[in-house]
């Protein structure tokens, strides 16, 4: 098992050191960010290694585990919310995309025992899970409703001739989620072509056979793209649903600088 | 026919308690200022604005209690820009109508002036008449009753325009009535058969083109002589 220590850890601070030494070479004004964004790491991992060391003990119960599972999609369904608030109903959209993914994804994974359920791989998988779909959720929400927005006089168009509201918006709805679900196929698709993704580092890295590691980095993967397809699709079908009324009419919608 | 429609959002009211009857037969203009309401009046035709209060009565129909996507067929309406889907004309035909046979295709083409080889062309290649008449193809699909035409040749060249606002009284001559939207009053005097005017969201005078400011009310006689109200 490779184990660096706090010397380890001392030295590598050498390498934000080379960050901040390039900004003020190159007079970019980035010192006390990269030095803030260095600490504020630093410090969010202890706090994170400081509670898994708690609940890894012998005898803690996985309902802890699970409880942080909760805390984990409620904190990214608020982030998600935050950088997209022109989108209606985000916040209640996420908690239930991130919520069926994580039953769906979380319930393949250990329903068919692919992974045995314990805290050591819930908490790990369900965290990639949830913050790799963070991006393309956040996508596939303002996608759709700048589309629906900047295409409006269409979508009406459609409307007039007596389609209803799903059908009219359907053209919509397939272009976000492809603009969300593509970058994750293209990502799955170069996977260890250009670098080693991160669950196999540190698998070889704390002494697992490379054969077992690239197992389990297709599982994560695999994981991640199921959960990207799980959460844009509730996204995409909850937002089309709130952007139109039950007698089949668009709502007026706001830009992204005027918010809600 | 308007009963008391009122349209309002957190801004303004866009129809204040407009009342007024759409005759059936021939070319009606609702023609006003630019923000009259003429364009909410419209909508509301059609369900795509409802009224906050107040009803709009289509055929002795409540328009809320129709429903809405059988309604829009009956009612069709041509937007003030084209409006072309991706694909070709065919395509765009075939939304309104999946089923659609190449032969109805090109008899509605043949309607609106276009030739049947326009069937394979790229909607979104057309120039802005051809892809307005596209448009009016698209919406005869479904063998409205009533045309809404909301400013349809604002973004047209002259001689389209003309071309459109003779497609209008064509239809209106085949039974089919055409409610028709403008601030120009000289389209107004070319088209229309009756004259709604709308000014600041009410219906404040209806009449013939050939006598539109007789008995007319102040705001109405200062609109056409061209002040604003």
């Amino acid at each position: 098992m490779t184990s660096i220590g706090w010397s380890g850890f001392a030295l590598s601070l050498l390498l934000v050191l080379v960050a901040v030494v390039v900004s003020l070479w190159k007079q970019l004004g980035l010192e006390r960010s990269i030095l803030w964004a260095a600490v504020r790491a630093a410090a969010q991992l202890f706090a994170i290694g400081l509670l898994l060391q708690v609940l890894l003990r012998p005898g803690v119960s996985i309902l802890w585990a699970w409880l942080w599972v909760i805390v984990m999609v409620v904190v990214a369904s608020f982030t998600v919310r935050q950088r997209a608030p022109e989108v209606p109903g985000l916040l209640q959209l996420a908690l239930i995309a991130f919520g069926c993914s994580a039953v769906l994804t979380l319930g393949v994974l250990f329903g068919l025992g692919v992974f045995q359920l314990n805290v050591r791989t819930l908490i790990p998988l369900a965290g990639l899970m949830i913050g790799n779909s963070l991006a393309a959720t956040v996508l596939v929400g303002r996608r759709l409703v700048d589309e629906l927005r900047d295409k409006r006089d269409e979508v009406e168009a459609r409307l007039a001739l007596g389609q209803p509201a799903h059908v009219a918006a359907k053209p919509y709805v397939q272009g976000a989620l492809r603009t969300a679900l593509i970058p994750q196929i293209e990502t799955t698709k170069a996977v260890g072509l250009v670098v080693l993704p991160g669950a196999m580092t540190g698998l070889i890295l704390a002494g697992v056979s490379p054969l077992n590691a690239v197992l389990v980095q297709a599982a994560v993967m695999y994981l991640v793209l199921g959960s990207v397809a799980t959460t844009t699709t509730v996204i995409a079908l909850g937002v089309q649903r709130r952007l139109f009324t039950t007698d089949h009419r668009l709502l007026h919608l706001t830009s992204a600088r005027s918010g809600r | 026919m308007f009963d008391h429609v009122t349209v309002a959002d957190d801004q303004r009211r866009r129809l204040d308690d407009a009342c007024g009857s759409v005759p059936w037969d021939g070319v009606t203009v609702l023609v006003g200022p630019s923000g009259s309401g003429k364009s909410t009046l419209l909508r509301c035709c059609n369900r795509l604005e409802a009224p906050t209060s107040g009803r709009v009565w289509f055929c002795g129909d409540d328009v809320a209690r129709l429903d809405p996507l059988r309604l829009r067929r009956r009612v069709g309406m041509v937007f003030q820009r084209p409006t072309p889907f991706p694909g070709t004309v065919r395509d765009n035909l075939k939304v309104a109508e999946p089923a659609l046979t190449d032969a109805h295709a090109v008899a509605v083409l043949q309607q609106v002036g276009l030739e049947a080889a326009f069937l394979d062309r790229m909607a979104t290649e057309l120039s802005g008449g051809e892809g307005q008449r596209v448009c009016l193809a698209r919406t005869l699909v479904t063998e409205p009753e009533v045309v809404l035409m909301d400013e349809v040749t604002s973004s047209v060249d002259p001689a389209q325009r003309s071309g459109l606002e003779g497609l209008a009284r064509l239809l209106a001559t085949s039974g089919v009535a055409v409610l028709w939207v403008t601030h120009d009053l000289a389209q107004m005097r070319r088209v229309a058969d009756h004259v709604l005017v709308v000014i600041e969201g009410r219906i404040a005078h209806v009449s013939h083109p050939t006598d539109v400011d007789a008995n007319a009310p102040a705001s109405v006689r200062a609109f056409l002589a061209g002040e604003a109200p």
